[in-house]
């Protein structure tokens, strides 16, 4: 594993169904399953703050950043109400919260911190703070998701963030909530009869998991204009869950992918995938390379047969 | 009991800043004013309502958006706080609200028999959205009449526009029989802004009234030629046009609630009158009031 201030990355879904009724369909339960192997990644990563980005956060006034110390409230979803509600009690990093204002502001971003009692955190959040922080061990901020943010406007976040990261001396694991195909159902289906909404939805879902189960990460950040226009419902300008984790990790493909969990959660494409910083060695596509900032010797990066496994690109293609 | 009616149809949008000016002492957040064409639109709306007696106000709201089916409030009384999501600035609202449940299923029901995909909300920590909350208060600050709200369904996201205002024109009529059934007579609502561009950013002063202008031009003339159309009582002309002006000005009419008003009014051909226009962080906003009675005349 390569030694980096953002030690963990993770994908997870926002329905609230795998925290308020997973028994009842065994994808939903496996999506569960995989949070909570997550969770346990997570807290043997050596993280000491999480930051969340939730895609069902929209903002429109910039970015806004939670800071409130310990929101609390008996939350109800406005479209599954009927499956109960959900108490939470939390813990916000306000410091945290303020640096990565600055940060973002450093950088040219309008952004600012939203610290008020009764905050209507969303669903997406509650869902992962729940799951993968059930104790509050570590402290958190979540940060939201612009509607009108565009790609180069989304990186400049990221890289405000892994700014503040940097500049806290903590160690950081980056929450990305997000599906991946975001079609739901939009009629009342039997849970047992769950479904990805279409197979060309399920087709760019696993070409995205191929990625990042390979560690991939930059690529499907690279391809995530593509996959906007092919497998999600236009609600917002573009989809940038992946612009936002990559722009924050490091815009390379250096990571040990490990895919927790593909399921249809209501017709979405509900993932749970974990990303690991891997060794410090370049590959032999695009983005494999680190961007590095001093000469420390060759890296052999033109031999082609000293190079990590590929997968089967290289194992066809190398002999 | 004697047939129902829809006393008044209404356009009420409800950016928060028009509650945040007024310093209500229901809102946490304290204002120096702004927005007062637009506020004082709202007064000759209440005027103009303080002669009609009426049980019920039905509201339609975008920031209740659902997308499996359209979902009613199902539980009679709710009391929070209402923190708006984008302007938690400025709107902090405490709210003590009562829903006619009864009027509420009947027109689930009815709606269910136009065969639109129906749900009742029924779970009583269920926070009521803030549009909901400022259009019922903008329009009845007392809050002493019970309300019935609508979801806005989606279906534009999933399917087009076209789709979406058939069912819109679907719930209207199912609307307008259900009330008739009641015995009720309701004011009905339609919480929406017209052109819907924000500025993305906001002054330091959120009522510095010297920053506050139209976004652009375009949406200006858009928003024109919708009010003209309400004025000169097109409004099936209105409907054709709906989805391009949506399109255009990225109008908050997507979500579908103008097209219910005007289905549930049975498309007026008489004049609306239009209490104000004005432009909250440069998206355009008209109060606008349609009376049946004028069509009797
Ligand atoms: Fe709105």
């Amino acid at each position: 594993m390569r030694d980096d201030n953002v030690c963990k990355g993770i994908l997870v879904p926002g329905l609230p169904h795998p925290l308020l009724c997973p028994e009842k369909n065994e994808g939903w339960q496996r999506v569960r399953d995989a949070y909570e192997k997550a969770r346990v990644e997570l807290e043997e990563s050596g993280a000491e703050i999480l930051v969340l980005y939730s895609t069902f956060w929209p903002s429109i006034l910039g970015h806004q950043i939670q800071a409130y110390p310990e929101p609390e409230w008996t939350y109800v979803d406005e479209e599954f109400h009927d499956l109960g509600s959900i108490d939470y009690k939390f813990r916000m990093d306000p410091e945290f919260a303020e640096l990565a204002v600055t940060k973002c502001k450093e950088r040219g971003l309008h952004a600012r911190t939203v610290s008020y009692y009764g905050f209507p955190i969303d669903t997406g959040s509650i869902v992962a703070l729940k799951l993968l922080n059930p104790e509050n061990k570590l402290p958190a901020i979540i940060v939201s998701s612009n509607m009108y943010a565009n790609r180069a406007e989304s990186i400049v976040l990221g890289k405000s963030v892994r700014d503040a990261i940097d500049a806290s001396g903590k160690k950081a694991a980056v929450v990305v909530v997000s599906a991946l195909s975001n079609r739901l159902h939009t009629v009342e289906i039997d849970p047992k009869e769950d479904r990805i909404h279409s197979l060309k939805d399920h087709e760019w879902n696993s070409k995205f998991l191929e990625y990042l189960e390979k560690g991939r990460l930059e690529d499907v950040s690279q391809l995530s204009r593509q996959f906007h226009n092919e497998a999600r419902v236009p609600k917002v300008v573009s989809f940038k869950p992946f612009w936002i984790m990559a722009s924050i990790m490091g815009q390379n493909n250096l990571y040990d992918g490990n895919v927790l969990a593909y399921e249809p959660i209501c017709g979405t494409g509900a993932a749970v995938v974990t990303l690991t910083p891997a060794e410090d060695t370049a590959g032999d596509l695009e983005y494999d390379e680190d961007d590095p900032e001093f000469y420390k010797g060759d890296r052999e990066v033109l031999d082609f047969y000293d190079q990590p496994g590929m997968g089967p690109l290289e194992e066809r293609d190398g002999d | 009991m004697s047939k129902g009616e829809i006393v008044m149809g209404a356009l009420a949008p409800h950016p928060p800043h028009l509650v945040y000016a007024e310093n209500p002492p229901q809102n946490e957040a304290t204002a120096e004013g702004g927005w007062e064409e637009l506020r004082w639109g709202y007064e000759r709306l209440r005027d103009s309502l303080s002669e009609k007696d009426y049980d019920v106000i039905i509201i339609h709201t975008p920031h209740w958006a659902t997308f499996v089916g359209t979902h009613f409030l199902g539980v009679e009384k709710f009391k929070s706080l209402s923190v708006d999501p984008i302007f938690p600035n400025i709107f902090r609202y405490n709210y003590d609200l009562t829903v006619d449940v009864e009027l509420s299923k009947a027109i689930h029901d009815s709606a269910a028999e136009e065969g639109l995909l129906v749900k009742m909300m029924e779970n009583p920590d269920f926070r009521i959205d803030y549009g909901t909350i400022t259009s019922g208060h903008l329009v009845n600050p007392k809050w002493d009449k019970p309300i019935v709200c609508i979801s806005s369904n989606r279906s534009k996201f999933y399917f087009n526009s076209e789709l979406m205002q058939a069912n819109m024109i679907k719930l209207g009529k199912a609307t307008r029989r259900a009330v008739e059934a009641s015995g009720k007579k309701a004011l009905l609502l339609s919480s929406n802004s017209l052109s819907h561009r924000h500025f993305t950013t906001e002054p330091e002063i959120p009522e510095d009234m010297s920053k506050e202008h139209i976004t652009n031009h375009n949406q200006y003339l858009w928003d024109m030629k919708m009010i003209n159309l309400m004025k000169e009582g097109k409004t099936k002309e209105l409907i054709d046009l709906m989805p391009d002006f949506t399109e255009q000005t990225v109008a908050e009419t997507e979500a579908g609630c103008l097209t219910w008003l005007m289905s549930a009014l049975d498309f007026p051909d008489y004049k609306a009158t239009v209490h104000a226009y004005g432009t909250v962080i440069g998206t355009g906003n008209a109060i606008i009031g349609w009376d049946p009675k004028k069509a009797k005349i």
